[in-house]
């Protein structure tokens, strides 16, 4: 399969302090890559450098050193408008992506933003309403409504017709299930998958609970203190762990079948 | 309903009342939420009827114990462990006792959470988010209280902590420091791990009581079915498989909560009398309540 994402020993440094710096490894030596029509699970504790990672592949931040290949071409040389039609984020928390006085519509519109000559007002209403019924939301019900009207899994779900509508072809969704409920995050987890073997659209899935890591992934990487301790496909890492850390982490996921010993 | 040496769990979404219900039971909820009416019986006392005072000194930290959410950050930043555990002993009973006692006596409590001694002389900035944890749930057991109510201790934890929390709870019970704890959680694969039994709520209401095994292999209400197959479980066996299924719907907005029994809209085997009256919460089987017209 051909590779869509390409990270070549991505590090990033923070430095703080004027006259006495003080300097923080958060990501040290990551390299993976990611293929088209694939989700990839990236796992880690909190403070283990996964968002970072995430803010670099988004160009939030840039790497102190270190490549990131997207297409074939460095992440960097594109004009930015044409990156972020080609890549989309979604966030944890999904009250906090929408304006709260704006209808929830505008987070849809502005998208057309990133085209220099979009479609008419016609066709995006048309995009629009025809994206939102692929992933099973009532375009009648939710559009011209307000962001406090609408519950956190709606909210979410009607954040993943951004990537759709431009076709785009690499979602980050950074911690995008965590702040759901059970009962919601079902729903948004199976959606994912369904944008994998329908549009064929790679996903770069970052989360601390591997449960989740587990239902969706093709691919797996570890990450620990800024670096990748265990990378490989989904079915060999989480049945034959390798790496001591990986071994302890799987070990104290709480299973619904079966009890811990002590 | 939690009986002596059991650990009981209370499960549920969010906004479905599970914090109101521990706050109602400690006995001392945050303003504006107030007792309007029922009865809490801790150990023989009804903790809405006798005096305050008595309340203060002998059900409190003696019989009973609450670890409200987050209350990691309730140590003061600027003083040192012991310096707060003099507070809190302070507080507790009205008279002095001997530092270097308290100090032994809190020292010797904190080893068998798994922490080191030294952790007393230490200030909160200085211990990570697990320790802070444990050490919070030391300070509340201090007085070996018989029930043990804790919420969400371990929702803002890594998995490793959370296991070395969840441990440190299951020894407290073996060491016969506490006899029984209500644990809240959201997440019903962790109280898998440690619950006897555990009550389903929602809306604000209770819908199922049974045993661990029950709730999870053979739940009754379908609700708790519901919630169970849309958990995602942890299990490297079942590779791939999939077969999660999400409640379609919301949940309800309490303020106007549906008629009769509140699961009704988003409920697949729903009745003609779901509408009109509301299922009241009845034994089905030994030891397993519940709140359904299916039953």
């Amino acid at each position: 399969m051909e590779k869509i994402l390409e990270c070549k020993n991505l590090t990033k440094i923070y430095t703080s302090g004027l006259v006495r710096t003080k300097s923080v490894v958060a990501v040290k030596n990551v390299t993976f890559d990611v293929k088209k029509g694939e989700i990839v699970a990236l796992v880690g504790q909190s403070g283990s450098g996964k968002t970072t990672v995430a803010k670099m592949i988004l160009r939030l931040i840039e790497p102190t050193s270190g490549q990131i290949i997207f297409e074939g071409e460095n992440a960097f040389s594109y004009d930015k408008r044409e990156y972020y039609r080609r890549i989309q984020a979604i966030v944890q928390d999904p009250y906090s992506a929408y304006n709260p006085f704006y209808k929830v519509d505008h987070v849809l519109e502005e998208i057309f933003s990133l085209y220099k000559n979009g479609p008419s007002p016609d066709e995006r209403k048309e995009i629009i309403h025809s994206t939102l019924a692929r992933i099973g939301i009532n375009p009648e019900e939710i559009l011209g409504r307000y962001p406090h009207q609408l519950s956190g899994g709606q909210l979410q779900r009607f954040l993943i017709a951004r990537p759709l509508m431009i076709n785009s072809e690499l979602v980050v969704a950074d911690e995008a299930t965590s702040m759901l409920d059970a009962s919601t995050r079902a729903g948004i987890l199976n959606l994912l998958l369904s944008l994998k073997e329908i549009e064929k659209i790679s996903v770069l899935f970052i989360t601390h609970d591997i449960a989740q890591a587990q239902y969706v992934s093709d691919g797996v990487l570890i990450m620990q203190n800024g670096e990748i301790v265990e990378q490989g496909p989904s079915q060999e890492v989480f049945l034959h762990p390798s790496n001591p850390y990986t071994k302890e982490l799987f070990d104290s996921v709480p299973q619904l079948h079966k009890k811990w010993e002590f | 309903m939690v009986d002596s040496g059991e650990v009981m769990g209370l499960a549920g979404e969010s906004g479905c009342g599970k914090s109101t219900l521990a706050q109602l039971c400690s006995g001392s909820p945050n303003p504006l939420l107030h007792y309007e009416s029922g009865k809490v019986l801790v150990n023989g006392f009804d903790i809405y009827k006798i005096d305050p005072e008595v309340f203060r000194t002998e059900v409190k930290a003696c019989q009973m114990s609450y670890i409200p959410q987050a209350s990691m950050d309730s140590l003061n930043p600027v003083k040192r462990i012991r310096d707060f555990i003099m507070d809190v002993m302070r507080e507790r009973t009205n008279e002095k006792s001997l530092k270097e006692e308290v100090f032994k006596m809190a020292g010797d409590h904190l080893e068998e959470l798994g922490l080191d001694r030294c952790v007393i002389d230490r200030y909160p900035h200085e211990l990570s988010g697990g320790m802070k944890q444990r050490v919070v749930i030391g300070i509340s057991t201090l007085y070996h209280p018989k029930l043990l109510m804790i919420d969400e201790p371990t929702s803002a934890l890594d998995v490793t902590t959370q296991k070395l929390v969840i441990k440190s709870l299951l020894d407290l019970k073996k060491a016969g420091i506490i006899e029984s704890m209500l644990f809240i959680s959201h997440d019903i694969t962790v109280l898998g791990e440690l619950c006897d039994r555990c009550a389903v709520m929602y809306g604000g209401k209770i819908v199922e009581v049974a045993s661990m095994d029950d709730i999870t292999h053979k739940s009754l209400h379908p609700y708790t079915s519901a919630l169970i197959s849309s958990v995602v479980s942890y299990n490297p066996e079942r590779m791939g498989k999939g077969g999660l299924k999400s409640i379609p719907g919301a949940p309800p907005d309490l303020r106007d909560p549906p008629p009769a029994c509140r699961f009704h809209p988003r409920c697949e085997y729903a009745m003609d009398i779901c509408q009109i009256k509301e299922p009241p919460l009845e034994a089905v089987k030994k030891q397993s309540h519940v709140a359904c017209w299916l039953y």
